[in-house]
């Protein structure tokens, strides 16, 4: 309890302002627009600082949540962006793609147990928001302060703009080091661009990211695709890098091996995302096409799933089904993202497993997905349910599927770089925490070690990996 | 940026342009392939690499004006700037065999002849084959032919070499006996499909194929350039460009090549009809 202020003993969160599921299911704006001033005091005075600190503990980088809370609730905002700073590299980024329900917020003291009045499960505090409106506050408000960074004139190479590159090249920026980012596309950030939208991240939040970091004195090379147009030995040796991260991430779409997966209206949802928003394929003016279908099946659970499928929403379609074979328990997606998704009218195919896709013979396009019913059996190796075959089919009529089972690691680094080890997953292998890979002086982390993870994970290993680089370093 | 320093028009059809690229001349080698964007909001477009300097440090591309995006491109003139120029992509071809047949046709020859100068250069025994649909199509000719043991040209309406689709002369060399390591041929899918009947049916031990299927990443990434091959999925700019040639589905490849036609077509007569405004401002 803190003394300055009542805590606000209310059950559930201050609800998310958003744009109407009716009106947002046709615009790209962003879904969620975020708390007012008030509404993030007020939602502040939710948390008691209880002395546990289990949101500290479950949060990836250990943000000291509590205390920026406080500062919050104090109406000092600039004071909590500069203690959510002291862990976290994305804050605005993080406050809006993080899974909170099973990290911070899963734990909160605030959210055990039930209403005695409504009989619903208590809420804990919306950590998320509020580190977002923090973020979003800063953005906005906070002065341009120039930091005074002593170069120390040690080269660092960092392979891959997402969300580990991007803070591994910050933190040793801050340090001093001379950092150069290579990106392979033609813009900067990663998969906060080519993969999740912007109606869930704004562009513009991401391009700050970039702006901030150039500001830091990082250079960023796009267009470079590490591997091919200079080899890490290269790098080394030639180039002068003294040390290399890479967060190349985990970018190979994984398709199903069914029948009909390569027909014409059949994306990864890679594809689908990147055609969106890389390539800005939802603008009218856009030179890069994307079928704009009219019944969509988006196959699999996870957060890729639900972008995918709430991107086919906007981009006209009339019918869009979610078909997963485990059941709403299992689901992986965050879970707000499911519950836009649901209100946005997104029909969930819980329990279907697709078996065939199916062509119009006249125009070689889907015109079906054949799905068979599954039941839940005992745990399987994730200790989820598995999945079992019924032998009960249906079909869904659709003019484009588009799969979104996941990612692997794209193998171009390892199979152009000697002694970089990888394990059967194709995951680079690493020391231990530091990040330090097989080869010496070359660290790695984000996706690329963990396969598709989350972004505060690549984050986390970004930061990890810059504290290992400096040590390693300053300790000649 | 990436500077033109030289553009050559074939016809109204096909440019040519030398580009400023010094990191990737340096690496670029036979049968990979780049990817530019014209301007800052242009979508990707693969093209594969017609040649390099490495000392200039420039790689040449040749391009064929099928679309919105390749008619913008062709807008751009010496001295203007690429906006994002990337590669080198995918696996080179390899240049092993001691007997081999290169065929190109139409724009393909742009990446034939490249192929076919690797093989010639490294001492082996080149028979080149290049189909056209007329005579005003035709490109590089003199240079591909300096690159060849043995050099045949045809053309669909016979309006210059022999009348006819590259197959015949092929054809016509394996009834007459002779031998090939290796057949690669680079061109549209139905040539290429096509091809590799007739090196089947002549019990030719190697056929390669050049697939240049719709990519926007080229890194593996997205998954669009895929195709079947041997049964397998398998992603053009990783695992190929070049694929053999017996294993590849080529009516799959066909149809998916088709899945932004219509797209295409509106948005290139849009761009024409937009220089047309400008013009005529």
């Amino acid at each position: 309890m803190y003394p300055e202020y009542k805590p606000n003993m209310a059950p559930f969160k201050n609800p998310m302002p958003s744009q109407d599921p009716k009106v947002r299911a046709r615009n790209f704006k962003e879904v969620a627009t975020g708390y007012t001033a008030e509404m993030a005091m007020d939602e502040a005075k939710r948390c008691l600082g209880c002395p546990t600190k289990p949101c500290v503990a479950h949060c990836p980088v250990n943000i000291n949540i509590p205390d920026f809370i406080h500062e919050v609730a104090l109406g000092n905002f600039e004071k909590a962006y500069e203690i959510i700073s002291e862990s976290s590299s994305l804050p605005a980024v993080c406050g809006r793609v993080c899974p909170q329900e099973s990290q911070c917020e899963g734990k909160c003291t605030r959210g055990i147990g039930i209403d005695p009045v409504t009989k619903k499960p208590k809420e804990p505090v919306a950590i998320g928001r509020l580190e977002r409106f923090v973020a979003d506050w800063h953005n906005e408000h906070a002065k341009e302060t120039k930091i005074d960074i002593v170069k120390n004139g040690h080269k660092v190479a960092i392979i891959g703009s997402g969300p580990s590159g991007l803070t591994c090249a910050g933190d040793l920026a801050k340090k001093g080091y001379d950092v150069t980012i290579f990106e392979a596309l033609h813009l900067a950030g990663g998969v906060l661009v080519y993969g999740i939208p912007e109606f869930r991240l704004p562009k513009s939040i991401v391009q700050k990211e970039v702006d901030g970091l150039k500001a830091l004195g990082v250079k960023v090379e796009t267009n470079m695709v590490i591997g091919r147009v200079i080899s890490i030995d290269e790098l080394q040796k030639e180039y002068g890098f003294e040390a290399i991260f890479i967060g190349s991430g985990a970018g190979l779409p994984r398709f199903m091996g069914i029948p009909g997966e390569n027909l014409k209206g059949v994306y990864s949802a890679n594809e689908f995302l990147t055609r969106t928003n890389l390539m800005k394929a939802y603008l009218d003016n856009s030179d890069t096409p994307i079928e704009h279908a009219k019944h969509v099946a988006v196959v699999g659970g996870g957060n890729v799933a639900m972008d995918a499928a709430r991107s086919a929403l906007r981009l006209g379609a009339e019918k869009v089904y979610i078909v997963y074979r485990r059941s709403l328990e299992e689901l992986p997606a965050r879970k707000e993202e499911v519950e836009h998704a649901m209100e946005e009218g997104i029909e969930f195919k819980l329990l279907n497993n697709p078996v065939e896709i199916i062509e119009d013979p006249e125009t070689h396009v889907v015109s079906k997905m054949k799905i068979e019913k599954m039941e839940l059996g005992e745990p399987d190796a994730s200790g989820r349910r598995k999945p079992v075959a019924t032998g009960e089919y249906d079909n869904l009529d659709v003019d484009c599927v588009i799969i979104a089972i996941g990612t692997s690691p794209n193998p171009l680094i390892k199979d152009t770089t000697e002694g970089l080890e990888t394990n059967s997953h194709g995951c680079i292998i690493t020391k231990d925490e530091s990040g330090l890979t097989t080869r010496e002086h070359v660290y790695a982390g984000g996706d690329a070690v963990t396969g598709a993870a989350t972004v505060i994970l690549a984050m986390g290993a970004g930061k990890h990996a810059a504290k290992a680089i400096d040590e390693e370093l300053m300790g000649k | 940026m990436f500077k033109i320093v030289r553009k050559k028009v074939f016809n109204p059809t096909e440019t040519l342009l030398e580009i400023e690229a010094p990191l990737i001349a340096k690496k670029a080698q036979p049968g990979q392939f780049i990817i530019l964007r014209a301007y800052e909001d242009s979508e990707r477009i693969p093209l594969t690499i017609g040649g390099y300097d490495r000392e200039k440090g420039t790689v040449t591309i040749i391009f064929q004006i099928v679309g919105a995006g390749t008619f913008k491109l062709n807008q751009l003139e010496e001295n203007d700037y690429i906006h994002d120029f990337v590669g080198p992509l995918g696996r080179p071809t390899e240049i092993e065999g001691e007997n081999v047949c290169v065929i190109g046709g139409g724009l393909g020859v742009a990446i034939a002849y490249p192929i076919a100068k690797a093989f010639h250069d490294a001492g082996k025994h080149v028979v080149s084959i290049a189909g056209f649909r007329n005579k005003d199509l035709v490109i590089l000719e003199d240079e591909f032919r300096a690159a060849s043991d043995e050099f045949v040209i045809c053309s669909d309406d016979g309006s210059v070499g022999t009348k006819g689709v590259v197959t015949g002369p092929l054809e016509e060399m394996l009834k007459s006996g002779k031998k090939f390591d290796k057949v690669i041929s680079i061109g549209p899918v139905i040539m290429m499909k096509f091809v590799t009947k007739v090196c089947k049916e002549y019990g030719v031990k190697e056929c390669v194929c050049s697939m240049n299927p719709i990519m926007i990443d080229g890194t593996g990434m997205c998954g669009c350039c895929r195709l079947t091959v041997g049964g397998k999925t398998k992603f053009a700019c990783v695992d190929g460009p070049d694929f053999n040639a017996y294993e590849v589905d080529f009516d799959e490849a066909m149809q998916r090549g088709t899945m932004y036609k219509a797209f295409e077509k509106k948005a290139y007569e849009e761009a024409k009809c937009n220089l047309f405004k400008k013009e005529a401002k």
